[in-house]
């Protein structure tokens, strides 16, 4: 009796056990090939004020199909790139996911797990919509692969026009060389010249001196490959940025992008390198006496990124895909996302008026200037790329050595550059 | 009813069984014994199959991963040995995985001195009968009950950066109290940035250390203080010849916790500095690697991570295992 009673307890916790983990997984299999998954990694704030007003714009423009939001909160995108490369993997792709237009889609591509959509382009009508050179930059071997949503502009400088005014600098320099007087001028005056924040914000600040130094053509050159990072103007860049660091806020490797923003409102800083979302940022936090302007010795240079959407293969609801991309694409998508999210629409025919005062100058830019991609966002390295320049700043910052950044960079290009 | 293996005579199961029992010995052997821990083990078998699957098996999912040419998100292009391994101290960009093993190094060393010294001088002192003992016990305790998260936050503000005007947490006392002198960079430091990042964990795990060195004192016999103080030794004497080595055991508990512990500092070091040069150690250098798809490069490292910690664990487990076996 006893015997039986225990090997009975023993089964029924062996099945109760057996029964939990079995029915972990069901649902999915979903309700015909209406919905349309959408994966981003916008949740909250101005990005999923953006995502409503597209899914608006959707609703409309394809009403046979059913938007679902597979949206994956945290960490900037680095929990949903986890969770997409293991349902990649798996063959269980979403409809459709966010991704940074340009290289950091070259893994997905090279590993064939997402559609050439050059045929849709034209037959949208995106081939002349947007800017040549934004066509040109994602081109990848003759085709292209995404429809991006928006635009941000990387090599933007912001300053704060009180502190600038009282250390007499009138009018934004425009070569390199100016830029380091007037930074003297701020640092005469007892302010941190320059607001700084860690690696990543440093490899924007570098790209954007390499842009003075190597113009517009060599710069996209480092990233295809074409233009070598052991040169001499490379050399001469690093040794620029080490001259720039001088200027810059001691504990720069504390600060993430929003602390520097808070020296400028502050009247700490006089000028900050940052990506136009500083706009919005400044705006939304009601500090209004900024100015801004492109980082001197960029004059001509857009420097871009962009979040994109894809078709990927194997896809349930390719169609229903396809009328998303098309969304994205299309000029009523564009301004819904792009007036609620802060940035600019990728195509050229946007309707300036209907944005804010420095969008509005971003739009004309963006029709009228070279565009160069940004790595520190992924539009001109791979992940990988980005991983290993990020160390490589982050390593400069505490040692100052041009040398091991230039044989660092040697290496980096080596191993990721396509 | 481990070692009796006579089955008691009111669960024999009834008439038939009986006799075979006398027939066939080895048989009813086998059955008594399977009877005896068959039970147990089918009630144990669901966590050893979870542990054989998720702890073993991915164990050894890992090592072939590391072992693979697999460094983006595309399936791997074959099988390398232990070329990931060589990459990692040879070819690695900036020496970054070795850069990532000295700032361990330097965490390691301070950490663990630092808990060990604190713990032993704090456990010392209340040992010589300090007043309000429970409560001091407490206090210096209480800080591992707060998640290395949540410490890093605060310690993140407390070891800011800023000196001068900008100063703020410690660096700002200094200032206030006209210490200028002592403001420092903490973990920004190029060399010895580490050795402020060990002070949030000295923090929390001296009182831990404490509490394992009080009861190494409350275990040794007081007949051994009374013959030592019989015979005429002094306090320092009785410290350092009658207590002190008797603690030997306490130590070594106290550097296998706290070395396993600093082999594999995350989460600390995410919120105090988040994933950066300066403060890379390997388990965040796997996170970064992990996140840029570089999946071989990231097993290897979490791999190498596991054989130096088995090479701190395993000697103290077989130690162990083999004193309880003598006792």
């Amino acid at each position: 009796m006893r015997l039986s009673r225990r090997v009975s307890v023993a089964v029924v916790g062996l099945t109760a056990l057996l029964a939990a983990t079995a029915c972990g997984d069901d649902g999915g299999g979903g309700t015909a090939v209406k919905n349309v998954e959408v994966f981003t990694w916008w949740a909250d704030g101005g990005e999923k004020a953006g995502l409503d007003g597209l899914v608006g714009t959707f609703g409309t423009a394809c009403p046979n199909f059913t938007f679902v939001n597979g949206a994956v909160a945290g960490g900037a995108g680095s929990n949903a790139k986890q969770v997409l490369a293991s349902r990649l993997t798996q063959s269980d792709p979403p409809d459709t996911f966010q991704a940074h237009a340009g290289n950091e889609l070259n893994d997905y591509i090279s590993a064939g797990q997402i559609e050439d959509l050059s045929a849709k382009y034209t037959e949208w009508g995106l081939t002349n919509a947007f800017p040549a050179g934004l066509i040109s930059n994602l081109t990848v071997d003759g085709k292209i692969y995404s429809v991006p949503a928006n635009i941000h502009r990387a090599n933007m400088l912001w300053g704060n026009k009180t502190v600038l005014a009282s250390a007499g600098i009138a009018a934004n320099a425009t070569s390199l060389d100016a830029f380091f007087t007037d930074l003297d001028k701020l640092k005469a005056k007892g302010v941190t010249p320059l607001a700084l924040g860690k690696d990543w914000t440093q490899l924007m600040l570098f790209e954007s001196v390499l842009i003075s130094n190597l113009g517009a053509d060599k710069f996209i050159g480092l990233w295809n490959g074409s233009t070598p990072w052991d040169g001499a103007d490379v050399t001469k860049s690093i040794a620029d940025l080490q001259k720039l660091m001088t200027y810059t806020n001691k504990d720069r490797d504390t600060f993430d992008w929003t602390d520097a923003e808070k020296l400028i409102m502050e009247g700490k800083a006089g000028y900050q390198l940052m990506g136009d979302w500083e706009a919005a940022d400044l705006d939304a936090k009601g500090f209004k006496d900024y100015s801004y302007t492109v980082f001197p010795g960029n004059t001509g240079v857009f420097q871009w990124l962009a979040d994109s959407f894809v078709l990927p293969k194997g896809a349930k609801n390719a169609a229903g895909t396809e009328c998303w991309l098309k969304t994205v694409g299309s000029a009523e998508g564009q301004k819904a996302f792009n007036t609620k999210k802060g940035s600019i629409p990728a195509r050229t025919d946007a309707v300036a008026a209907d944005y804010p005062a420095y969008q509005q100058t971003a739009i004309a830019d963006w029709k009228s200037l070279k565009q160069v991609p940004s790595c520190a966002h992924g539009a001109g390295c791979s992940q990988g790329y980005m991983g290993a320049l990020n160390s490589a700043m982050g390593k400069f910052s505490s040692d100052g050595n041009v040398s091991a950044l230039q044989t660092a960079l040697v290496a980096a290009a080596g191993q990721f550059a396509k | 009813m481990a070692t009796n293996t006579q089955v008691p005579a009111e669960v024999r199961p009834p008439g038939g069984s009986q006799p075979g029992r006398t027939h066939r010995p080895g048989r009813m052997h086998w059955h008594s014994r399977l009877r005896q821990w068959g039970p147990g083990l089918l009630l144990l078998s669901p966590s050893l199959i979870l542990l054989a699957i998720f702890v073993y098996g991915l164990i050894g999912w890992t090592i072939n991963l590391s072992m693979q040419d697999r460094h983006t998100a595309r399936p791997s292009k074959g099988f390398v040995g232990l070329d990931n391994y060589v990459n990692l101290f040879a070819n690695d960009i900036s020496d970054r995985f070795v850069h990532s093993l000295k700032n361990l190094a330097v965490f390691t060393v301070v950490f663990i001195g630092g808990t060990l010294l604190l713990g032993l001088l704090w456990a010392f002192l209340l040992e010589r009968g300090a007043k309000a003992e429970g409560v001091f016990r407490t206090v210096y305790l209480f800080p591992m009950a707060v998640s290395f998260v949540a410490s890093g936050v605060v310690w993140r503000w407390l070891m800011n950066a800023g000196t001068g005007e900008n100063a703020g947490g410690i660096n700002a006392i200094f200032e206030d109290l006209g210490l200028g002198f002592l403001e420092n960079p903490w973990w920004t430091h190029p060399n010895w940035g580490m050795a402020a990042m060990a002070m949030p964990a000295i923090w929390q795990l001296s009182g831990y250390i404490m509490a394992l060195f009080i009861a190494g004192f409350r275990g040794i016999s007081h007949d051994l203080r009374e013959a030592a103080y019989v015979d005429g030794a002094t306090s320092y004497q009785l410290y350092r010849h009658v207590l002190f080595p008797q603690l030997t055991p306490t130590v070594l508990s106290a550097l296998i916790i706290t070395g396993h512990m600093s082999m594999k500092m995350f989460d600390l070091i995410m919120s105090v500095s988040g994933a950066q040069w300066i403060t890379e150690v390997p388990a965040v250098y796997v996170w970064q690697t992990l996140l840029t798809s570089d999946y071989a490069k990231s097993a290897a490292i979490s791999v190498f991570l596991l054989v130096v910690v088995a090479l701190v664990i395993v000697p103290y487990l077989v130690h162990v295992n083999r004193a309880e076996k003598r006792s």
